[in-house]
């Protein structure tokens, strides 16, 4: 009996001892991993639709493109809420900034994640990589784009990932640099991208062209702006819409009208996944679009909101009375309340953040257009990064700041934009046209997120915008935590 | 050889008097039972020894001169005790006289301790270990062990994570070691238990924790940096008869404390100060609105909790068993049965001797728990919606639930309550299977197989809810509960009340073989010697699924079976594999010459799944040693010092809790995109990787004394550096590393030391006095230094919890700091006036009258609230001390007992008020400033921009206490009374826990906790721990 126990004790001892450091090989299970991907076709889709996810956290750059402008000030319940966007708004942000932080966070783990992709870009050779790569170095141009815009230099990271040492290493790219990858990758993908491809969201031959106009229109590159954006313009699909009042103006924002003649590039969203105020990266609505509705609102047509970035009276009153994009654009919301038969039904609350009596009639809740809760974090509504008629104004300017301008070319694009919405011929030249085309910009293009950077590009900054410090506020801060984390060896953007 | 013949002397008396009590016993049942008690070397009589009738209260001491009388029963066992002396015990069938010579061997001193893979003695310890045993735990009357350990040991630190039923506990070991999980290595009989699993166990089946703190703890090798708690279950004893106990308590909870918020009235008059103040119209005409509703009166109730036991034990020649039974149910105070906790358990308890000299140690744990929840700690739990809920709202209007419109997310608690409906189930079966083979008296040869078996079904059922308009938790369209709709391609689909539910099956297991080798060369030289394998491996699998449509919008329907929904589109389901392993190699040498000098060493090899290749395997290693210096014959010791010990150790120990396979990048990323208007899951790096990735190793030195006083004194003093390098980091990266998309995070690193040294004392004193008085007390106090020394490099700190809604850091790791303090403004009371701001030599932007003038930290003439330059230390969660002093006085069957216990010197940071404009309030806020000289203390209020509401040093406050945790007063009737009724013992008491508890703090309870050390002393909202009346009942058959 002794024997027995002790032998199945041993031999229990001697089983486990020599097996045990070969068991320690575990691998994960039913999942793949970064250092084995790539293998399949559909590895590169996959990775690559993941390259896209961060394009949903656009809403951080075009609230800072419309609040920080003259076009909207933050709103919301006080000004205590989302202190991080009532700086901006007041000119007095700092390098302790949450949103600032989301922008560089957001759009390097973008630019990771095409880089991933980039990285293995030879693994395999299969049928459509090649579109696959164009789409990827549009997104990886997109990411940087916003960055640059934003905060000027940023570490320049191509086709790699990089190490938890090399953090704390890495410089910031000049400028000039990022922004000739940027193009470098936008000329690549313009190669090989189709104008239209049979999916409804993928990036086309014009998305990439147009982007790459609006990055040398950013720079003051006129010449090679003028040149890609007539190309858009002649070569492909687009065309203006011709506009009769201001709701049709306003329905151009809406999900019925995704993808229409007008549509270069639109960030796709959707409502079909619910949301949570802890994770709005994870979100796959238009965190935007909800935050812009006004606050416990119970009427018809819109649906409540947040109560953010709302528009100024400055940008009201810069409209012709008659120009029906402005009231496409602004929500008047007693105005609206009054034209009701039951005026006295509709009620909501204004905020202690500021409430100027309008809200962006463009991105705004509407009750035929909502997702699964929380419904201020999934409308559906696409975000319209670049329009035709912005294209159109974006070559009006080219042609009328280049080297040799060509204003006749440039008055054609810019009337083709007004003439669709009923207004009548601009005719002058030089400056003024210059003048006429930004502020036609202004008119067309209120509330989606472009007024500040085309401020900043323009020199106007200093003169439309209350606290603007020139040398200063072209570029907001990198956060400090940020800097901390990369080993605290870059230098703060001027006067910050 | 004089020695002996006493002995033999003494002996033969001992049996004369046996025969002469034989005689007796035909003739009559006496009961009183008298005799002498001496010094078995010399035959002094020992006054003060205790006499004590086993399995009862019922005892005495003997007087001066060595005598004691005591009435007992027929079938009486005395227990003769006197520390330092081994105890006796003698039946006394029908003795009238029993004379009993107690020798000096230090019996006492040698109660067996398991150390792990091995027992020794009290008296041979060469390391600091903490010992409670089972009375103590017992008459906490706590739902769970841990909370027990509470001020029982020096060293040993539990705070709270909740107050509600079910909620854990954390054990910390001679303080923060780590960033991460700072939880010990839990064995019960020898299985590996996580911290959360101990619900599962009932306190009253423990028969001893015991607490390993030092490096000794090192033959548990890469996962013993935090120490180790080794708890051993109730078993039986030899040749006893079956013995049947029965006990219970019933009582009743309610909350230890309900903050001072403002009333209806107050709450007008300073909203409307605020909103002026902010430029906006007062939004209250009539500040006469009375008290208003008090939200906490709403939802704190009074709440049962109850708890049976019944435990039969004994044993035969060759068998022992332990089988036993529980129920446990506790309600919560809030939500009653929304918040509750059931637990029933099952136990067998079985050790037999298969064959000669082989033993087979039987363990089996069935238990099944039911818990309900609801959301707490945090925005949107039902008491942060309870204190920030303003009193001017009722709690119904219009025949339904108020709707607290003016604060976007703050929602009606009690619809939040009545809408919540989950439940966790889970059924878990836990035991081993030992064989131990006595080869000979030298060699001994173990095996054992352990397991841990747990199926958890988890439900939760949301109905569609409104709870007005803008509300983050609707989850229907309207107030009509229509449900809302989506479009998928062109189909319009309801979505409508839906179920969650899951199914999670943990394993994990554990074999282990070792040899123990003991010989005594020359009676003075004894060596021992362990060697041995040990392989763990744990496997959890889980499925889940959600149905919508539940028809109705119906609880009765609440099963994803009963979906409805068009064509599935909404419902899904999900799983998750976890396996890891770890196999280890341990030896242990330990010698000691004649039982005075003692030496121990260790060394264990452990590999785990969780590194990387490049760092598999680790050697951990330690030595101890011990001097019993009152057994020395050069030194004369004074006569008080009945026993003497020098203790000191030192190794290295690792902490292996991490995630599974953090060195690798996994593919765990959310990267999903939409095209052609439908979802498209994509893939994305989740965690990023990290090949070199490896443990984190404590280096611990203890020195240590252990001393008893006039032989009822008991002294432990342990002063201990303990060092732990190479933390685990999941820091924040910065953003170019790209590991801030969805479902990413950064990679796992090895950086960071932090050193714990501290000073532990444990005081026990024990008399039994004349005439049934008998007295105990055990004080215990700790002192940690907590800092951390060294953070990853690159990294000035790690930020941690933050402070207010999308607010700042307010917690850091950092070198030169204690973990998770706290780093903020410094305030310097109130800006009294406009000329005050005007000439302070410091500007402060913004600032107005009635703000907080804040402290100029770098002396650049400037606060600066755009960087970290006028941010200081404002507080730390680490107590300079604890303390915990037990008590019990006995006296004629009447027993009270006490336990309290301190924390002094840590700060808390109140962080459950919402900064909104319509928030309710603390009361402090009538004490604001309203005008010069009205207050330095509190701010002004203003719903306008403020740095009020920044992180400073008005939001942290003094977090010490002293509470009352438990007392009891019990009797136990005399037993010829019970026995008439065939009861041997019965035991009626009184307690209660929590009853006092002194503190400055404004918060729901000081003793909070969190498993995350950078969020400790964080009040979001806390869930505090009830306060608890019961009464009880023990019956032994």
């Amino acid at each position: 009996m002794k024997r027995i126990y002790i032998s199945l004790i041993v031999l229990a001892a001697v089983l486990i001892t020599p097996s045990c450091d070969e068991m320690l090989d575990l691998e994960p299970q039913f999942a793949q991993d970064a250092e084995s991907y790539f293998n399949t076709p559909a590895d590169y889709e996959q990775a690559l639709t993941g390259a896209y996810d961060l394009l949903q956290t656009s809403y951080t750059t075009y609230w800072i493109g419309e609040i920080a402008s003259d076009n909207s000030i933050a709103g919301g319940e006080s000004v205590n809420d989302s202190r991080s966007l009532h700086e901006i708004d007041e000119m007095t942000h700092n390098p302790v900034n949450p949103l600032l932080q989301d922008v560089l966070r957001f759009n390097f783990a973008g630019i990771t994640r095409a880089n991933f992709l980039l990285e293995n870009k030879d693994n395999i050779e299969f049928e459509g990589k090649e579109k696959l790569i164009a789409e990827a170095k549009f997104l990886r141009a997109y990411y940087y784009f916003e960055l640059v815009k934003v905060f000027g230099a940023v570490p320049l990271i191509v086709d790699r990932r990089i190490g938890i040492e090399e953090a704390t290493s890495i410089a910031r790219t000049p400028a000039s640099e990022v922004y000739a990858q940027i193009e470098q990758d936008l000329v690549d993908a313009a190669e090989v991208l189709d104008w239209k491809d049979p999916d409804k969201g993928r990036v086309t031959k014009g998305a990439a062209l147009g982007l790459l106009g609006r990055a040398y229109l950013y720079q003051d590159k006129f010449d090679e702006a003028a040149a890609v954006l007539d190309e858009v313009i002649n070569d492909g699909p687009f065309s203006t819409i011709t506009i009769t009042d201001s709701q049709g103006f306003s329905d151009l924002f809406s999900v019925a009208e995704e993808g229409n003649t007008e549509s270069v590039f639109e960030i796709e969203y959707t409502g079909l996944e619910g949301g949570s105020y802890d994770c709005f990266v994870c979100l796959e609505g238009n965190v935007a679009v909800g935050f812009n509705g006004p606050y416990q609102y119970e009427g018809p047509v819109y649906r409540s909101g947040n109560r953010y970035n709302v528009p100024t009276q400055d940008l009201y009153d810069f409209y012709d009375p008659s120009d029906l994009r402005r009231d496409g654009s602004i929500l008047d919301i007693e105005a609206f309340k009054a034209a009701q038969p039951n005026p006295d039904d509709i009620s909501y609350t204004p905020g202690a953040g500021g409430h100027t009596g309008y809200y962006n009639n463009k991105y705004i809740p509407r009750q035929s257009e909502t997702g699964l809760p929380d419904v201020v974090l999934t409308s559906p509504v696409n975000h319209r990064v670049i329009r035709y008629p912005d294209v159109l104004l974006m070559a009006a300017e080219a042609h009328n700041r280049k080297a040799s301008p060509d204003d006749v070319l440039a008055r054609t694009y810019l009337n083709e934009v007004r003439n669709r919405v009923g207004m009548g011929d601009i005719t002058s030249s030089g400056t003024d046209l210059t003048n006429a085309i930004w502020a036609e910009r202004r008119l067309e293009l209120a509330g989606e997120g472009l007024r500040f950077f085309d401020l900043v590009r323009t020199g106007q900054a200093a003169s439309a915008i209350d606290g603007f410090v020139a040398g200063k506020h072209e570029l907001f801060p990198i956060p400090q935590v940020e800097i901390d984390l990369a080993g605290g060896n870059w230098e703060q953007n001027p006067m910050y | 050889m004089k020695i002996y013949t006493t002995h033999g002397i003494r002996l033969s008396l001992a049996f004369l008097i046996t025969l002469v009590s034989i005689i007796n016993l035909a003739v009559a049942q006496t009961s009183t039972v008298s005799g002498t008690i001496t010094d078995a070397t010399d035959g002094s009589p020992l006054p003060g020894a205790t006499v004590i009738e086993k399995g009862t209260m019922n005892g005495t001491v003997t007087d001066m001169s060595g005598t004691f009388s005591l009435t007992v029963s027929d079938d009486a066992v005395l227990v003769f005790t006197f520390v330092g002396f081994a105890s006796q015990e003698v039946a006394v069938k029908d003795q009238t006289e029993i004379n009993i010579a107690l020798t000096q061997d230090y019996e006492e001193l040698g109660e067996v301790v398991v150390i792990g893979y091995g027992e020794t003695t009290t008296k041979e310890l060469t390391g600091a270990v903490s010992i409670v045993k089972s009375d103590a735990i017992v008459q906490r009357q706590v739902p769970r062990v841990d909370q027990a350990l509470q001020g029982q040991l020096s060293g040993v630190n539990i705070t709270s994570n909740s107050g509600a039923p079910g909620g854990s506990a954390n054990i910390r070991i001679r303080g923060l070691s780590t960033n991460g999980d700072n939880n010990p290595l839990i064995l019960v009989d020898g299985v590996v238990y996580d911290a959360a699993g101990l619900n599962a166990l009932n306190p009253s089946d423990i028969e001893s924790i015991n607490v390993l703190k030092d490096a000794t703890a090192g033959i548990y090798g890469v996962r013993a940096a935090n120490g180790v708690v080794i708890i051993e279950t109730k078993k039986g004893s030899k040749n006893t008869r079956p013995t049947l106990e029965m006990s219970g308590y019933y009582g009743i909870q309610q909350t230890s404390r309900k903050l001072d918020l403002l009333n209806a009235r107050e709450y007008a008059i300073l909203k409307n100060e605020a909103f002026a103040a902010g430029g906006q119209i007062p939004p209250f005409a009539n500040t006469e609105l009375g008290t208003g509703t008090d939200w906490q009166d709403e939802v704190f109730g009074t709440a049962p909790i109850q708890n049976y036991n019944l435990t039969v034990t004994g044993g035969s020649e060759k068998t022992t068993y332990n089988i036993g039974g529980s129920y446990f149910k506790q309600e919560g105070i809030v939500g009653s049965e929304k918040a509750q906790f059931e637990r029933y358990n099952g136990r067998v308890n079985f050790i037999t001797e298969l064959a000669p000299n082989v033993k087979l140690t039987h363990v089996t744990l069935f238990t099944h728990e039911e818990s309900s929840g609801l959301p707490q700690n945090g925005i949107g739990s039902v008491l942060y919606n309870a204190i920030n809920a303003y009193p001017t709202a009722s709690v119904r209007e219009n025949n339904r639930y108020s709707y607290l419109e003016n604060v976007s997310d703050i929602i009606n608690p009690i619809p939040q309550m009545e809408n919540s409906y989950n439940w966790s189930i889970a059924n878990k079966i836990t035991g081993k299977e030992e064989i131990e083979y006595t080869i000979n008296n030298d060699f001994k040869v173990s095996g054992r197989a352990g397991y841990n078996y747990a199926i958890v079904d988890d439900k939760t059922f949301s109905p569609l809810v409104w709870y007005g308009d803008s509300k983050a938790q609707n989850t229907a369209a309207n107030a009509n509960l229509d449900p809302r709709t989506v479009m998928i391609g062109n189909t319009v689909i309801e979505r409508g009340a839906n179920v969650y539910e899951s199914r999670a099956t943990y394993l994990d297991y554990n074999l282990e073989a070792f040899f123990n080798y003991d010989h005594t060369f020359n009676s003075s030289h004894t060596v021992k010697g362990t060697a041995g394998v040990s392989y763990f491996g744990n496997s959890s699998s889980g499925l889940n699924g959600t149905g919508y449509n539940i028809p109705n919008n119906s609880l009765d329907l609440a099963d994803i079976s009963a979906n409805q929904a068009t064509g599935g589109y909404l419902n899904n389901v999900g799983s998750f594999q976890v396996k890891s392993r770890l196999a280890s190699i341990f030896l242990r040498a330990e010698y000691d010459y004649q039982k005075r000098y003692l030496l121990s060493a260790i060394i264990r090899r452990d590999g785990s799944t969780r590194f990387g290749e490049n760092n598999r395997f680790g050697y951990f290693p330690s030595v101890s040693g011990a001097w019993i210096f009152s057994d020395e014959s050069f030194i004369s010791m004074p006569a008080f010092i009945s026993f003497g010990k020098l203790r000191a150790s030192y190794g290295i120990s690792g902490n292996d809790r991490i995630g599974d396979f953090r060195y690798r990048a996994s593919l765990g990323g959310e990267g999903n995109y939409v095209f052609n208007d439908a979802i498209v899951i994509g893939s994305a790096i989740g965690a990023a990787g990290n090949p070199d990735l490896k443990w984190e190793t404590t280096e611990q030195t203890n020195i240590g004394m252990d001393l008893t006083l006039f032989n009822n004194i008991d002294l432990t003093a342990n002063y201990f550096i303990k060092n732990t390098r190479d933390l685990l980091f999941q820091p924040a990266v910065s953003a170019i590393l790209g590991t801030y998309g969805a479902g990413s995070s950064p990679p796992v690193v090895n950086g960071g030391d932090v050193r714990n040294s501290g000073l532990e004392l444990d005081l026990g004193y024990e008399m039994v006095g004349n005439n049934g008085f008998s007295f105990g007390a055990t004080y215990n106090v700790t002192f940690i230094k907590n800092e951390v020394l060294r953070v990853p490099e690159g990294f000035a700190f790690i930020p941690g919890a933050g402070f207010s809604v999308g607010g700042n850091v307010a917690t850091r790791f950092e070198a030169g700091f204690p973990i998770g303090y706290f780093i903020g403004y410094e305030t310097d009371g109130i800006f009294q006036n406009q000329q005050e701001i005007a000439e302070s030599s410091v500007t402060q932007a913004g600032a107005q009258p009635g703000d907080l003038r804040f402290v100029d930290q770098n002396g650049d003439g400037v606060i600066s609230f755009g960087d970290n330059a006028d941010k200081t230390m404002i507080g730390s969660p680490v107590p300079d001390f604890t303390m915990g002093l037990n008590l019990n006085v006995g006296y004629m069957g009447i027993d009270l007992s006490a336990n309290i216990y301190a924390a002094v010197g840590q700060e808390i940071i109140r962080n459950y008020e919402r900064q909104q404009p319509y928030a309710n309030q603390l009361a402090y806020n009538i004490a604001r400033w309203t005008g010069e000289g009205s207050t330095d203390e509190y701010p002004r209020l203003t719903t306008g921009a403020t740095q009020n509401t920044t992180f400073s040093d008005f939001y942290v406050e003094d977090g010490s206490y002293i509470r009352l945790k438990n007392v009891q007063l019990g009797y136990t009737l005399p037993s010829d009374l019970t026995e008439k009724i065939g009861i041997r013992n019965l035991r009626l008491y009184a307690s209660a826990n929590n009853l006092i508890t002194l503190t400055r703090y404004l918060g729901y309870d000081p003793d909070l906790g969190s498993g995350d050390p950078l969020s400790a002393g964080v009040d979001n909202g806390f869930y505090p721990q009830a306060r608890m009346f019961m009464g009880g009942l023990n019956i032994k058959f």
